[in-house]
């Protein structure tokens, strides 16, 4: 991986110029791409009943917005998720792995997947252990993602590899090819609570070394890119990049997500400005 | 907008982003610029500049004659006296202006070089007017300082510089060529391409604006004819010339027992190499930016691809999947990736060598793109099973074509590469440092790209080896043909 | 008929970009105006502030801080008659920074190269920038005797703090405005006003200082010593008078704002 190339070819996409029409349906695709999320210690089950209220029917006045494609919370409320989520293909997803940090026995680790499976998660977010990645034991890294994949069930498996603490691309790359190698549905850029998360270069890399996997195995794994895609423009230029990287046959939820929080309130803003031709005002939106 | 295999639908695309040439303000007509003020040609004609994405009129423009010629190589004569006299730093400023002028009307700039000459907008806002606004930056703050760029030696300039630039990138050439000689305290005639005068005629109106005193710099758009005039003048003390070689060959003879010292830079052939160890994706990305890059009309474009055997189906299969995603179309629009054809006769020359490629044995292929009905396009194209000895791996093609030949060591990766009589630029991809840095030791080439290609700086010297030319520009070194010794 | 009363200038210290007060509270008088008098935790947060803006400055490109330099150049003409200093020492000022904007991308290949070592290596030396550079300025000209020393600090990529005249700190005081309206990133400079007694060897013996620049004319010997706690450069000029003495031999100027880093790689696979 050459650092310099990666972020030259990463910056060129971003100036793809994305304008009315194109605007307006690539709004309407990264919101149907969005997994909704909520990961904080004050979340309650009434806070992810309104956002899953949100998820469902994101803008009221503009019906022909979609819903998003997942709601996205901690093991202990995917079961209310599930229940608000019911019937509306909306998906339940959770954290698990002692998400952030990863630093738990497996132990551990399993039994929180296997709970989260338990109250109905459609989908699974694990971490990997940057603990052992990091001290070059590429062993125990797939080794956890092989048994964390084994209580899924039928819940599809995502799998950050949490890019600010690796260091470098060739670790990004290398770290996504464990995770593929390893039985990954999806593999993810980040928890979302570290310094940085998707940056192009990062999504770059991590959609290269998907386009080299599924060419040499013919499996197809997706990419989710969460943490710091909080606005509309970088929304946009995370589609180019699955575009001009994998081709239009990517530009799907089943196979490209992004997790985001307050993301889903610009797109709306943005949205409404190609509507109306007017800048919008924050608050037209709830929060939840 | 291009897939070749239409393998997919197109779940999402780009909008058409059209660049607005509103704002743009042309005159009907420009005539020469001579002694500061825009002038009647004497001898010359009026000839219209045209679009070669449309082929509509962008302006029109005056030809130099013969007399006109003369008369712009009297008034810097005339001028330079007081120029050269000035104290570097008052030179400086006024270099230093024009810098500014350039940025100021960058957007405008940039729309009417793409109007002009049909490379797309994104090259020409993001590469074309920012370097020659950074060119004029550059050699504005060397104008007070040049005993320090000449190796403690006192200078003094040559006196008055006939420079002629070509139509690839037209206003950057130009900045290219006066910056230096300007700042140099010369006085300089330069002759813009046939097919893309207009920036240089904008330029000229920052000159103005700059309030440079009359004579310092001359612009005369002109014909072959016109160049040709200019380099036998009997009153110039350089010529700088960028082109082809075999007018280059020319004007050196020309000058045969004049004394007159020549800076050349002429075409290439060059070599972009990727080992077995290199970055793939990023050598992808180097080889698409070397070669298709303004339509590969660049004389250091790598138009000969060497790849490893080891590598060479891996990325050939890459190079040709990215290929298919290259936008071809309206220059103006901001998603172009790939404009137009300089010329009708361009096109043609590339048409030409593209069918020996074919006729010789070697396998080609070209994006499918819609091309429109009317202007000069040609198809991203793709030849593998080339040999050294075909025409399409020996000849300047200057279009949008790269040729594909493997290798098997590094020892012969360098053979191949210096197995020509151009010796332009080169590039080398591989992850080893030493190994780059011995290759590019053993490249006869006058620049080497590692890990990149076409990155171009006022800082970096430029210029090439063997029949790409001699002198260069670019740097300390690019002051060097501007200067004389004192005695 | 009244006269229309004038608002009078507060005159503040400039630290981090931002106009500030001294933290002590202490002030002097300079003609008809109250100067702060700054105090060496003055002193500690403007080497803070130049030790956070470094990397930012120091990572510019070359030619981002030669365009910079000539924007100050630009507003510094644009202002010159807010300035209070003599027409010819604001002229003389503004040409300084026209010269120095120009050395930004050109030091390196005069003071650096490669270095034809007899073994297979590629060796090069390249010139970075030393780092936090104080600067003592003298009493006249109020003006281009600071600007002398910080047009070289900076084009060299160093960041700033300076110790004004005792006596006339008024115009360096006003380059901080300038300063504003140029792009100059906030900490790139720090001007304090006070006295120089007090000040500059509380600078001196600030230990995060990379190299001081004393061209007051006086304290050499203090200087010197306290410098010598933790090796900071140290270099005593003359008071730059006009703009051929201050542009005479630029590089050493230069030369002494810099570290010289070779670095060496094998040739060879």
């Amino acid at each position: 991986m050459d650092r310099v190339g990666v972020e030259e070819r990463a910056a060129t996409l971003g100036k793809r110029s994305i304008k009315t029409t194109a605007k307006q349906q690539g709004i309407r695709l990264a919101v149907s791409m969005v997994d909704l999320t909520t990961l904080e210690g004050s979340d309650t089950p009434g806070k992810v009943r309104h956002l899953c209220a949100k998820a469902v029917c994101p803008a009221p006045t503009m019906p022909e917005i979609p819903s998003v494609a997942a709601v996205c919370v901690y093991p202990s409320l995917v079961g209310v998720a599930k229940e608000a989520l019911d019937g509306t293909g909306v998906r339940a997803a959770s954290v698990s792995t002692a998400f952030p940090s990863g630093q738990a026995s497996l132990d551990v680790k399993l039994r929180d997947t296997e709970d989260a499976v338990a109250a109905g998660a459609d989908e699974i977010d694990m971490v990997i252990s940057r603990e052992a990645f990091l001290a070059g034991d590429d062993a125990r890294v797939m080794e956890e993602v092989v048994r964390v994949k084994d209580v899924c069930g039928d819940a599809h498996l995502k799998v950050i590899i949490e890019t600010a603490e690796l260091g470098s691309y060739d670790h990004v790359r290398h770290a996504s090819m464990l995770a593929m190698e390893a039985g990954a549905d999806f593999i993810k850029t980040s928890t979302g609570k570290a310094a940085t998360g998707a940056t192009p270069g990062v999504v770059l890399v991590m959609l290269e070394a998907i386009r080299d996997y599924v060419d040499r195995t013919g499996r197809v794994v997706g990419m989710k890119a969460a943490g710091g895609v909080s606005h509309s423009k970088a929304a946009l230029h995370m589609l180019v990049l699955v575009k001009e990287t994998l081709g239009d046959e990517w530009l799907t939820n089943e196979r490209f997500r992004i997790g985001a929080s307050s993301l889903l309130n610009d797109l709306l803003m943005q949205y409404q400005k190609t509507e109306t031709g007017h800048y919008a005002r924050p608050e037209d939106f709830s929060k939840e | 907008m291009a897939t070749q295999e239409q393998r997919t639908s197109i779940v999402w695309d780009y909008a058409p982003a059209p660049e607005s040439p509103d704002h743009v303000r042309l005159r009907d007509s420009y005539g020469l610029f001579i002694d500061g003020e825009f002038e009647d040609p004497v001898d010359g004609t009026r000839v219209p500049s045209i679009n070669p994405a449309t082929e509509d009129v962008v302006a029109e423009v005056a030809f130099a004659g013969a007399q006109d010629v003369r008369r712009a190589v009297e008034a810097a004569r005339a001028a330079h006296p007081a120029w050269a006299a000035l104290s570097g730093l008052e030179r400086g400023k006024y270099l230093f202006r024009v810098a500014r002028l350039i940025q100021e009307r960058a957007r405008e700039l940039a729309v009417v070089e793409s109007m002009d000459g049909g490379k797309p907008i994104r090259e020409s806002r993001d590469v074309d007017v920012p370097l020659a606004a950074a060119h004029f930056f550059h050699y504005a703050g060397w104008t007070d300082k040049l005993s320090y760029g000449m190796g403690g030696r006192e200078v003094e300039p040559v006196g008055v510089a006939a420079q002629i630039v070509p139509w690839n990138f037209p206003l950057l050439m130009a900045a290219w060529k006066l910056a230096p000689a300007l700042a140099c305290g010369n006085t300089a005639v330069l002759k813009p391409a046939e097919t893309t005068p207009v920036t240089a005629l904008l330029l000229a109106e920052i000159i103005q604006e700059a309030e440079l005193p009359p004579g310092v710099v001359q612009i005369i758009p002109g014909d072959g004819a016109a160049g040709s005039t200019l380099v036998r003048e009997p009153d110039i003390d350089k010529v700088a010339f960028t082109g082809s070689t075999a007018v280059g060959k020319d004007i050196q003879a020309a000058l045969a027992g004049r004394e007159i010292p020549l800076t050349l830079e002429l075409g290439g052939k060059s070599a972009n190499i990727v080992f077995e160890d290199a970055a793939l994706d990023q050598a992808v990305e180097g080889i698409v930016n070397g070669i298709f890059f303004n339509q590969g009309h660049v004389c250091c474009a790598g138009s000969r691809l060497l790849i490893q055997e080891s590598v060479a189906d891996t990325v050939v299969s890459k190079l040709w999947n990215r290929m298919g995603r290259l936008r071809l179309g309206d220059p103006l629009d901001k998603n172009t990736d790939v404009g137009a054809i300089n010329s009708r006769e361009q096109l043609e020359r590339i048409e030409s060598l593209v069918a020996s490629g074919e006729e010789e044995g070697a396998v080609r292929r070209s994006v499918a793109c819609e091309l429109p009905d009317r202007g000069f396009w040609f198809a991203p194209t793709l030849f593998t099973d080339v040999a050294p000895a075909h025409r399409i791996a020996a000849e300047e093609i200057f279009g949008p074509v790269v040729s594909v030949l493997t290798f098997r060591t590094q020892a012969e990766a360098i053979e191949k590469a210096n197995s020509t009589p151009y010796g332009l630029a080169a590039g080398i991809w591989t992850d080893k440092g030493s190994k780059a840095f011995e290759v590019a030791a053993a490249l006869q080439a006058g620049v080497v790209w590692q890990n990149t290609y076409n990155h171009f700086d006022p800082s970096a010297a430029f210029g090439g080896y063997k029949e790409s030319g001699f002198g260069r520009e670019g740097g300390m070194a690019g002051l060097r043909p501007y200067l004389r010794v004192a005695s | 008929m009244s006269e229309r009363l004038q608002v009078k200038k507060t005159y503040k210290l400039f630290i981090g970009g931002a106009f500030v007060r001294s933290e002590s509270g202490r002030y002097d008088k300079s003609g008809d105006f109250n100067v702060p008098r700054g105090s060496r935790k003055d002193v500690r947060d403007a080497v803070a502030a130049a030790r956070k803006a470094l990397p930012g400055w120091a990572g510019r490109t070359a030619y981002n801080r030669g365009q910079i330099l000539y924007r100050f150049a630009e507003a510094l003409e644009s202002r010159a008659a807010d300035i209070g200093a003599e027409r010819a020492d604001v002229e003389a000022s503004i040409d300084v920074l026209v010269h120095y904007a120009g050395w930004t991308d050109k030091f390196q290949p005069v003071l650096g190269g490669i270095n034809p070592v007899a073994a297979p290596f590629l060796s090069f030396s390249v010139p970075e920038p030393t780092g936090v550079v104080g600067i003592v300025a003298p009493d006249a000209p109020p003006l281009l005797g600071l600007i002398a020393e910080l047009a070289p600090a900076l084009a060299a990529g160093n960041t700033v703090v300076a110790v004004l005249s005792d006596d006339a700190p008024l115009p360096g005081l006003d380059l901080g405005e300038v300063m504003g309206i140029a792009d100059v990133p906030g900490g790139v400079v720090n001007l304090l006003s006070g006295r120089r007694a007090e000040l500059a060897p509380v600078l001196a013996g600030h230990h995060a200082l990379n190299a001081l620049v004393n061209a007051s004319g006086e304290l050499a010997a203090e200087i010197d010593k306290l410098a010598a706690e933790s090796v900071t450069r140290v270099r005593h000029t003359d008071a730059s008078k006009d703009y051929a003495t201050a542009t005479a031999d630029p590089l050493s100027r230069l030369e002494a704002l810099t570290e010289l880093k070779t670095a060496w790689h094998p040739v060879g696979a």
